[in-house]
């Protein structure tokens, strides 16, 4: 019996730079999630199924084995914990950097700072690893607003070349993390689908050091 | 959604992540509870029943923060001291085995109960898992170690449970490649809590902190990789060669461990994963985990934690396992509870009562029909009654 394993993608970015690495281990999807409305995508080998989900809730699927293996970015693991995975290999891809980000001018004073971010509990740690109390305000997007319109002192945000930020008077402040996405794998299925798991990861990692090497 | 959101039309509601059993699954759950404690009473194991709630110095003896953090605590009004809701059975039995029983000969003891968990955990997103477990105190072998883990299997044998995996691992190896490598606390945590995600990129950062020679940095990296089927045993002896005993012993006893596993359960699929450090907190030898095809997580544990009765004046070898009958059942192929029963007529002849009292001796489930109620007899299970024919009480289908 040849075992099924089920991939756990988000569409974007992270599903455009993950095709060639798959493409490596000899998967290709079937159809394309761009056009295709379906969840589960097949592809060219029966028994594995690619997934197409939100990248928050990757690791969620993953952990409690509705999918095998996923992709998800570093920050939604620092943010989910990280708990309960396997996250074996860097992919070195959707790199960026999680960054605190404000007016140039931000004022440290004795006030306590309100933050506004998606990353809740990594800004939480991060702030107390420093000895401070902030408050966290939780939005879904458009971060750079906040500061604008007084909805917070500082935003904890993704920065990828810092163009949203400049054209909103902002300027990245503190480095807090180096981002990018990592291969994440269920606990059981690294035990009881051990062969097909483990030549997924290896064939992976072929090719994320070929890639590397000719970038480098 | 804050509490006021609820109203007194939705007081019928539980609190997250606890549950309640309806007659169906409450049939299914105490037949195996019974079997399971025959089960357990044939290997030697004696039931112990640890307090619901007890003072919280005891409930945390050398468990690590997680434990307190999952522990529910109140007030004791007559002493003033903080009590807590036991979150795991095993310290309550580790605190009998040592400071009741001080016993000299290996004591095998079992338990079985509900404890309460701050936390949803697992798949089932349960606070109140029903625990069930069995340990083996005062025997340092790798015979005690195979009999609880052979206890184990028979377990989820019993609840019917199919194509069980075992994930083997033994924390002794990460330990005293640790303490060989002079890691300190903290950075020994930060390594273990990477190996636990088997986060290559972070233990390789970790690592470039430290100023440890290629070798040990080389044995260290390598538990990544050091997982799969009995070849990992090999490669193992390979990567550790020049390691310190502590570490060669610990393979060592992992090895014999396994290969007396597979000669008892020689149909039970073995793992090995050098780098799982379950409770690596106060295990100290061999740890592993039961798995099944379809469920993500581990549904048993066990291994080794010796000592743990110290703090009780009694530091003894012990080893055991825990799993939640909840979860157990929730995977169980046995068919469901059918409820089978006979109807008695509302009669006060006692020749009826005589023959009721006949069936229920025999086994049988008898329910008095009572005057005037409503519904249907089907609904509480009966598919026979009872009928007078020719002067007898005859059962007769419904």
């Amino acid at each position: 019996m040849t075992e099924t394993l089920t991939i756990a993608l988000s569409k974007g970015r992270i599903f455009k730079e993950t095709l060639p690495l798959l493409a490596h281990a000899g998967i290709v999807p079937v159809d394309d999630p761009d056009t295709s409305r379906k969840l589960i995508l097949d592809t060219n080998h029966p028994e594995i199924k690619l997934v197409i989900i939100r990248a928050s809730d990757v690791p969620t699927y993953v952990e409690y084995g509705a999918a095998d293996v996923g992709v998800a970015g570093k920050d939604v693991l620092m943010e989910h914990g990280g708990e309960g995975l396997y996250e074996p290999l860097d992919l070195k891809i959707a790199r960026c950097k999680l960054m605190l980000a404000g007016p140039a001018a931000a004022k440290d004073g004795e006030a306590r700072m309100r933050i506004a971010t998606k990353y809740v509990a990594t800004t939480r740690r991060y702030f107390a690893a420093q000895g401070k109390q902030v408050e966290i305000i939780k939005l879904y997007g458009s971060m750079e607003l906040a500061p604008l319109v007084g909805l917070a002192d500082l935003i904890v945000d993704l920065v990828d070349t810092g163009n949203t930020l400049r054209a909103n008077g902002l300027a990245p402040l503190e480095h807090i993390a180096d981002i990018s996405s990592r291969l994440i794998v269920n606990k059981a299925s690294m035990k009881m689908k051990h062969a097909p798991v483990k030549a997924l990861i290896e064939r992976i990692g072929e090719a994320v050091a070929a890639k590397d090497h000719t970038r480098g | 959604m804050t509490n006021r959101s609820f109203s007194d039309k939705d007081r019928w509601l539980l609190p997250e992540g606890i549950e309640e059993v309806l007659p169906q699954q409450a049939a299914h759950l105490e037949r195996l509870r019974r079997d399971l404690l025959d089960l357990f009473h044939s290997w030697g194991y004696e039931l112990v029943l640890p307090p619901l709630i007890e003072y919280l110095e005891s409930l945390l003896i050398g468990t690590g923060d997680d434990l307190d953090v999952q522990t529910f605590k109140l007030i004791d009004q007559l002493t003033g001291r903080l009590m807590g809701v036991r979150a795991d059975m095993t310290p309550q039995v580790a605190r009998i085995d040592a400071h009741r029983l001080k016993r000299e000969a290996p004591t095998r003891l079992c338990y079985m109960g509900t404890v309460l968990r701050t936390y949803p955990d697992g798949f089932a997103r349960t606070r109140s898992p029903l625990q069930l477990g069995a340990e083996l105190y005062g025997h340092a072998g790798i015979e005690s170690d195979v009999e609880v883990l052979h206890l184990m299997v028979e377990t989820l044998a019993v609840t019917g449970i199919k194509q069980v995996h075992i994930d083997l691992g033994h924390v002794g190896i990460f330990r005293a490649l640790a303490h060989d490598a002079g890691l300190d606390d903290e950075l020994e945590m930060a390594l273990f809590d990477a190996l636990q995600r088997k986060a290559r990129a972070e233990i390789e950062e970790l690592l470039d902190r430290t100023v440890l020679d290629e070798p040990q940095r080389r044995m260290l990296t390598a538990l990544v990789d050091l997982n799969g089927g009995e070849e990992v045993l090999e490669e193992a002896s390979v990567v550790f060669r020049g390691a310190g005993s502590r570490v060669l012993a610990a393979l060592d006893n992992l090895r014999k461990i396994a290969s007396e596993a597979a000669r008892r359960m020689p149909s039970i699929p073995l793992h090995f994963d050098l780098a799982e450090l379950r409770g690596y907190h106060y295990q100290t030898g061999v740890v592993y985990a039961a798995f099944v095809p379809g469920h993500g997580q581990e549904i048993a544990r066990g291994g080794r934690y010796d000592d743990i009765g110290k703090v009780f004046g009694r530091a003894r070898p012990a080893t055991g396992f825990s799993t939640d009958l909840m979860t157990l059942i929730s995977l169980s192929a046995q068919t469901p509870y059918q409820t089978r029963a006979i109807l008695a007529p509302g009669d006060d002849d006692p020749a009826l009562q005589n023959k009721v009292s006949e069936l229920r001796g025999r086994g049988e489930r008898v329910i008095h029909a009572l005057p005037g109620a409503a519904g249907d007899v089907q609904e509480i299970g009966c598919d026979r009654m009872l009928e007078r024919r020719d002067g007898q009480w005859t059962v007769v289908p419904l």
